[in-house]
């Protein structure tokens, strides 16, 4: 791949708005004068690179990486996929970090005043690297359902927060994972946020080949990240 | 050919998963750009800290607001293939703010890199801004005040209209323990930051 073509400019048809109204915190928080598109130079070009010393042997292992006593209560999982750009093309050897709620759907973080139990054998933060094939797999539990203040009633689908780098600053991506038939997306303005064809794609599929008998469940999703914008002719 | 998976918002409650430290865990980055380590021979140019708050469209402080800096280093080298010159340092750095919505990052002053059109940029530090409340991370730079030649001469800065321009310098202060660069991030309103469509 040319190390230095542009890369395609966000995909609007495919993210939400800065501004969801449904979604509140939104209203204050998103900008409202036109982004400017940025011709890219080395700067947007280049991007953080880090190795496997980044990530520890149990990163991505949730259901034992905050062990202290037993193992972690819920719904044993395996989340496991491919990051390719948009021409499908593997992104390998790239960072991967993940964050969830656990099994009861609270959160390690200090703010969460979510009165559902806290699991001390949970911490609910990993990360893996990419192979050379673009595929990444973390071990986890099943992440719970909570309330939020958004507005009466208000609860998040269960969901798994994933951070991504790509080869450029560019490339980078925040996004959550949901779960197939989860009653909670069609009330979510956060998921209802994405424009409607584009949805889905952050739906992941229950597979019964990743799936492993007697231990876990499993869900494939698979990311698509920015590529350069002009296919190279010839590949070596 | 696959479509661009959607972004969403870090929510409250990314700090033990991406600015762990205070969970008594490692993150892959914590502030600083360069390491304490590094001084003296080992690393070139000048230690600055920026640091600035972000606020919304209400100028309340975002509390819950992540910074990530990418830089070149004091000769303008981006440690990336697509560089191919060796850096003297890493060049990322992330953070979050704190109670009143604050930043601190300490780094090294970059060096000036080729444009887009190939002549030479103004320094500046890459960024992205990431909260509650922003479906998408929001892209912008910070420009240096003391650089006025160079800045007047940028190709991005010449991009954005002379009357916002100032949003995207961060402006010089000396002080006892060093220069320190004030960048406020201003989501929304009147004097709304400049973000790209990087
Ligand atoms: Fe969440």
């Amino acid at each position: 791949m040319r190390p230095n073509t542009p890369y395609t400019p966000r995909d609007w048809d495919s993210h939400p708005p800065y501004i969801v109204p449904d979604y509140r915190s939104t209203l204050l928080r998103g900008p409202k004068k036109p982004l400017i598109p940025l011709p890219h130079s080395l700067s947007e070009l280049t991007g953080p690179v880090f190795g496997h010393d980044v990530v520890g042997p149990l990163d991505h292992d949730l259901t034992r990486n905050g062990v202290v006593n037993a193992e972690p209560l819920g719904e044993r999982i395996i989340v496991t996929g491919k990051v390719m750009d948009e021409a499908g093309r593997p992104v390998p050897h790239t960072l991967v970090e993940l964050w969830q709620a656990n099994a009861a759907g609270r959160y390690v973080h200090r703010w969460d005043q979510h009165a559902a139990p806290l699991d001390p054998n949970f911490f609910g933060g990993g990360r893996t690297m990419t192979d050379a094939e673009g595929r990444y797999r973390f071990i986890t539990i099943k992440p719970g359902a909570y309330p939020w203040g958004n507005h009466h009633n208000a609860w998040r689908p269960n969901h798994i927060h994933f951070s991504l780098f790509g080869p450029s600053f560019v490339t980078r991506l925040v996004t959550q994972m949901y779960f197939p038939g989860d009653p909670l997306l069609a009330f979510d303005p956060i998921y209802q946020g994405i424009p409607e064809s584009a949805r889905e794609r952050l739906v992941s599929r229950f597979s019964l080949d990743v799936t492993e008998p007697m231990m876990a469940l499993g869900y494939e999703f698979d990311i698509v990240l920015r590529g350069p914008r002009a296919t190279p002719i010839d590949e070596d | 050919m696959p479509k661009q998976t959607p972004s969403q918002t870090v929510g409250p409650y990314f700090a033990y998963g991406l600015t762990p430290q205070p969970y008594g865990r490692e993150g892959i980055a914590d502030g600083r750009v360069v390491d304490r380590t590094l001084s003296g021979a080992a690393l070139a140019g000048h230690r600055i800290t920026v640091t600035g708050r972000v606020l919304d469209g209400a100028k309340a402080p975002v509390i819950d607001a992540m910074i990530e800096i990418w830089q070149a280093d004091a000769q303008g080298r981006y440690a990336h293939p697509a560089d191919g010159r060796e850096a003297s340092f890493h060049g990322f750095g992330r953070t979050g703010t704190d109670g009143e919505g604050a930043f601190r990052i300490e780094t090294i002053k970059p060096g000036p890199v080729a444009g887009a059109d190939a002549r030479p940029q103004a320094p500046h530090l890459n960024v992205a801004v990431f909260a509650r409340g922003m479906p998408n991370h929001a892209y912008t730079r910070v420009y240096f005040s003391d650089e006025t030649a160079a800045n007047e001469a940028d190709m991005v800065l010449n991009l954005v209209g002379p009357d916002r321009r100032n949003t995207l310098v961060a402006m010089l202060e000396k002080t006892a323990g060093g220069p320190v660069y004030r960048f406020d991030i201003r989501l929304q309103g009147e004097d709304e930051t400049v973000f790209f469509d990087a």
